[in-house]
């Protein structure tokens, strides 16, 4: 599938394409078989939803521009309690208006992709440049307790590639899953190799079903560190959704220990599962003497300056998180002790910093941001690299 | 013999937490009643409530159910029904949920004209949160926010729904629970977003401040200020002052349905098994 003026072409097990990020989130959708997309125009993401409007409903699925961004995410998100893929794309201001709505996900356990396409922020702030501010919000969007899983993608076939994974660990994990692209990324035209269709479609995971008895089905009733396991509607499996705290059954219940139980479950299910969802990249790290810590499109300055300063004798190495939340804590914990040097470089005022200070457990370490609008240059890296270490 | 409301109910849910004397009850009975009259099977309804008394209605009846945000049940509702355009779908929702904060929900959902029985259980107050002004509060009337009178204007839910675009309005109170099913009806069986504004009595939170301290004297309340449309039509704008008509106020079956014109114009556009839309395929053109 391929919008107007894009270009595939098929070699050996992967697809070159020469699409932009926007447009590459969408293809992952209808290749992860996502059948209903809703959302609202916005800056920089709309391409998602334009692509989304062609491509879903020539597979059969269904693309609605709603009437704001609240809905946008209920109307994903009812679509999706009854059973099928959805999705909704939008950009920080978008998220905080969802914000509530994600919550209801969260709590009620409902398998969601949402992307966001970071500009510059506060409020409407810098609606057509590129930011990494929405870190933060990726973790909480909304009120109280709960655990999000947000993948960031470094590259344009990783807007792909992250879409499609996102799919799969909302699916395993039954909750929303952000994909955080930001204005360079999904802007961006350009080839990609990305996998085939059919290898995506060898991979999807689909949410667990209860195929017993429906009288001894209990969807919310699952293992301390399992996510619900929700039925699709209208097959014999009757149930309900509640964003009140509940019981198994999904019913609103006060009951102190059931309450406890299911707040402490929405961590545990991804605590103790941190192995399927965790990804880095560790570029030239091995021989290395300073630690480059950087994602999304910054990642892609940061890794040309490091080939810069190794050319000078310099010997910089990059750690990219892919999945931002939950951090990769053990694995920066470990770098943290092997490197002396170490630098945080983001297009925000810190906000990953403190998660690697704390991750780490030092305070002493370098870092690099701006948030002007305006992506970093390599030489802005090699510059600041050279100053402090 | 009597109507065994057993089969519908989720029975250890019993008691509602609805106060003695509510008629969210009556609207509640009046629905599965409705519900069965057409033998709709139950695994073939979704109810979507939000959030106030009228939210706790979903967790009371046994369709497949879902407990949503404050005011946004229609947006959770379009998706259910846009991924599973055979299933019934209804809202049940508040004048709070639905006028207020749901407000433009309701309006764009009415706009599409999409497949879903709304029924807006209507008390004019907010209950749950005891006693605030509501969008549909008669001006002068006590609220918790307004001690010394309420002055914010009330807006006509029927007619905000109709001019929307919403191809079936009616309006019926708990007073009349037979008319109510019937209603529940032909909202169940008309196929377009079916508005149903259903009057009942918060006594305890709009009464008991208002001189009407009982369940009797609001439901005597909500009667003096309804008349039968087949009355109302009669009516000169004098008389018409202070009176709410009730029956189906308008019923279009031609209208098009949002989830059939997706289903049989957009998807087999883009799969070119016809021709892309154009404004001769619409009779109204702006």
């Amino acid at each position: 599938m391929a919008a107007g003026g894009d270009k595939v072409v098929i070699n050996e097990g992967m697809r070159e394409v020469v699409m932009i990020g926007n447009h590459l989130a969408g293809l992952a959708a209808v290749d992860s078989g996502c059948k209903l997309f809703g959302g609202y125009p916005i800056t920089p993401s709309s391409e998602v939803m334009e692509y989304l409007s062609d491509a879903l409903p020539a597979v059969g699925g269904v693309c609605i521009q709603m009437e704001d961004e609240i809905a946008g995410v209920a109307v994903a998100t009812g679509a999706a309690m009854s059973g099928v893929r959805a999705m909704t794309a939008t950009s920080g201001p978008g998220i905080s208006l969802k914000a509530e709505n994600l919550g209801l996900a969260q709590m009620a356990e409902v398998p969601l992709v949402v992307v966001n396409v970071m500009r510059g922020g506060p409020s409407t702030g810098l609606p057509t440049r590129v930011a990494q501010g929405d870190i933060n919000q990726a973790k909480n969007p909304s009120h109280g307790d709960y655990k999000s899983i947000a993948l960031c993608a470094g590259t344009l076939a990783e807007c792909y590639t992250e879409t499609v994974r996102a799919f799969n660990l909302a699916d395993r994990f039954m909750q929303p899953v952000f994909v955080l692209l930001d204005a360079t990324l999904g802007l961006m035209h350009a080839k990609a190799i990305i996998p085939t269709v059919e290898d995506v479609k060898a991979g999807i995971v689909p949410r667990k079903k209860f195929e017993g008895d429906p009288k001894d089905y209990k969807p919310y009733g699952v293992a301390q560190d399992e996510p619900a396991v929700l039925n699709p509607m209208f097959q014999g499996y009757r149930y309900h959704f509640t964003g009140l705290h509940h019981d198994a059954m999904g019913f609103p219940t006060e009951e102190i220990e059931t309450c406890r139980k299911l707040i402490d479950r929405l961590f545990r299910k991804v605590d103790e599962h941190r192995d399927e969802i965790e990804s880095n990249e560790e570029y030239m790290l091995d021989d290395a003497d300073i630690l480059l810590i950087g994602y999304g499109s910054a990642s892609l300055s940061i890794k040309e300056a490091v080939n810069r300063l190794r050319e000078e004798g310099i010997k910089a190495g990059m750690f990219r998180p892919i999945t931002i939340w939950p951090s990769p804590e053990e694995r920066m914990n470990e770098l943290g002790k092997k490197f002396d040097k170490v630098m945080v470089i983001e297009l925000n005022q810190g906000q990953y910093l403190e998660e690697v200070q704390r991750s780490m457990g030092r305070r002493d370490i370098e870092k690099l941001t701006k948030t002007n609008g305006r992506p970093f240059s390599p030489q802005d890296i090699i510059d600041k690299v050279k100053e402090v270490f | 013999m009597a109507f065994n409301y057993d089969d519908y109910l989720r029975l250890e849910k019993m008691p509602t937490l609805w106060c003695w004397g509510c008629g969210d009850g009556i609207v509640l009975k009046a629905f599965v009643r409705a519900v069965d009259k057409l033998q709709i099977p139950k695994d073939d309804i979704c109810v979507v409530s939000g959030i106030g008394c009228s939210g706790r209605f979903s967790s009371y009846v046994d369709f497949n159910t879902i407990h949503t945000t404050h005011g946004r049940t229609p947006a959770y509702a379009t998706g259910v029904k846009l991924a599973n355009p055979d299933k019934t779908v209804v809202c049940v929702t508040g004048d709070g949920d639905a006028l207020a904060i749901g407000g433009n929900h309701t309006i764009h959902a009415a706009r599409r004209n999409i497949d879903i029985t709304f029924i807006v259980i209507q008390n004019f107050i907010y209950g749950l949160t005891n006693s605030q002004t509501s969008p549909t509060t008669p001006q002068g009337m006590w609220t918790v926010t307004q001690k010394i009178g309420n002055i914010d204007p009330t807006f006509d839910a029927c007619k905000l729904a109709e001019a929307a675009g919403a191809s079936f309005v009616a309006r019926e109170s708990v007073t009349k629970p037979k008319k109510l099913e019937k209603i529940f009806v032909e909202a169940l069986k008309h196929k377009g977003f079916a508005y149903v504004d259903a009057l009942t009595n918060c006594h305890i939170n709009l009464g008991r401040k208002n001189k009407m301290v009982s369940a009797m004297e609001t439901l005597d309340w909500i009667d003096s200020i309804t008349t039968p449309k087949s009355k109302w039509d009669k009516m000169s704008e004098e008389e018409r002052l202070n009176l709410l008509p009730t029956g189906i106020l308008k019923q279009d079956t031609e209208a098009a349905e949002y989830t059939d014109m997706y289903y049989n114009m957009i998807i087999p556009a883009h799969q070119g098994k016809r021709a892309k839309i154009t404004q001769d395929d619409f009779e109204k053109k702006i």
